[in-house]
């Protein structure tokens, strides 16, 4: 039974993963890259970030990245598995917690803790567009393309899916 | 909708946000914020709960995505379980969770399809890899949007944990889960011994 010893697998590493997801999907890109590319040798540099385009392409929230990693690990059920993994035990946590708070009243920790956690979540962010840009910047052009797509990015209020088109056109063109 | 949504009231009445929705109401109310959101949900989620449906003033809805952010996981989809859960306990939660994540999976995984049979012709390959830099552009922004209001504090040790997790993960390569056991920590004690610092 290789077939469920990938689904197991998947489940157990999404599930864990999920529980130290610290500021989000978008700030456990770098451990999803270690455990699919390093580690299990799931899929390649370039199939990893083929995975954070269509990710980005499609609508819904970030966390679908590892729908991605999980179809190319079993197909169909893969995906389901490492999305329902990565989703499952946050949700359950995320409801008892929000159940205990209201009936807490005043502490000062959850504040303590929120404050904490901000530079922590950030640093994961500025890495995970290191892990990225060294996965899909593959030239010169490539980086200028993701410079640019950043500024654009900070400076303007631009849907960002006109971002991912542009960047989309200049490589059928040949340009990247 | 549904004739019975309003004989559960809502937690918090407030005359400034609208009856709580029934079940269906939320499933479709995240389906389609879900939809929207390109680059992520939470803009699209706020418009849809505060604007448009009434749901939350902006305070709750504040205080929410705090809870929310704070907490392990996708944020977005912390969020429709809390939200969920508020308005219509657990079944309110699977309703919102469901209505965010199945169809935006459906589409992803019809993606996923079509890359794994034609992701190798060079038209695609070239699409892609256009598309992978700019992604990349829009996560350095959104990291360095979430940095702005921490460099304008000139909060020393702040910045000295971004940096050391920013190393550690993004430079070394370190494992997350041994890397959150002592940055979590030491983040945590060092803003309150700066907190008893400055109270008293």
């Amino acid at each position: 039974m290789i077939f469920a010893g990938l689904l197991l697998s998947l489940a157990l590493t999404f599930g864990w993963l999920s529980l130290f997801a610290v500021g989000g999907a978008a700030a456990a890109i770098p451990e999803i890259h270690r455990i699919a590319v390093d580690l299990n040798h799931w899929m390649t540099n370039t199939q990893f970030s083929d995975a954070y385009a269509i990710s980005q392409l499609s609508p819904g929230p970030n966390v679908l990245i590892v729908s991605l990693v999980g179809y190319k690990v079993a197909g169909l059920v893969g995906a389901l598995v490492a999305t329902v993994a990565m989703c499952g035990p946050t949700a359950v946590v995320a409801y008892s917690v929000s159940r205990i708070l209201q009936s807490a009243g005043s502490s000062p920790w959850p504040a303590i803790i929120q404050k904490a956690l901000v530079p922590v979540s950030i640093g994961l962010m500025a890495a995970s567009g290191l892990v990225v840009a060294a996965t899909a910047d593959r030239t010169v052009t490539g980086a200028g393309v993701t410079i640019v797509a950043a500024l654009v990015a900070f400076a303007t209020r631009l849907n960002p899916l006109w971002l991912l088109v542009a960047g989309g056109c200049l490589g059928f063109a040949g340009l990247i | 909708m549904p004739p019975d949504s309003p004989l559960i009231a809502p937690p918090v009445p407030d005359s400034q946000t609208a009856p709580a929705p029934g079940l269906l109401e939320l499933f479709v109310a995240f389906a389609k914020m879900s939809l929207a959101g390109f680059g992520g949900v939470l803009v699209f989620a706020r418009r849809a709960i505060v604007d448009d449906y009434r749901w939350m003033t902006a305070d709750e809805f504040n205080e929410t995505f705090a809870l929310c952010h704070f907490l392990p996981g996708p944020n977005t989809v912390n969020l429709s379980v809390v939200f969920g859960a508020r308005i219509r306990g657990v079944a309110g939660s699977v309703a919102a969770f469901t209505g965010l994540l199945a169809p935006p999976f459906v589409i992803v995984t019809a993606l996923a399809m079509i890359y794994s049979r034609y992701g190798d012709l060079p038209v695609l390959r070239r699409i892609l890899d256009g598309v992978s830099c700019a992604a990349v552009g829009l996560l350095l922004a959104v990291a360095l949007r979430m940095m702005l209001p921490l460099l304008k504090r000139r909060d020393p040790l702040a910045l000295v944990a971004l940096v050391a997790v920013f190393v550690a993960v993004g430079v070394l390569r370190w494992p997350l889960p041994q890397v959150l056991l002592v940055a979590v920590p030491a983040s945590i004690a060092a803003v309150w011994l700066g907190r008893s610092r400055t109270s008293p």
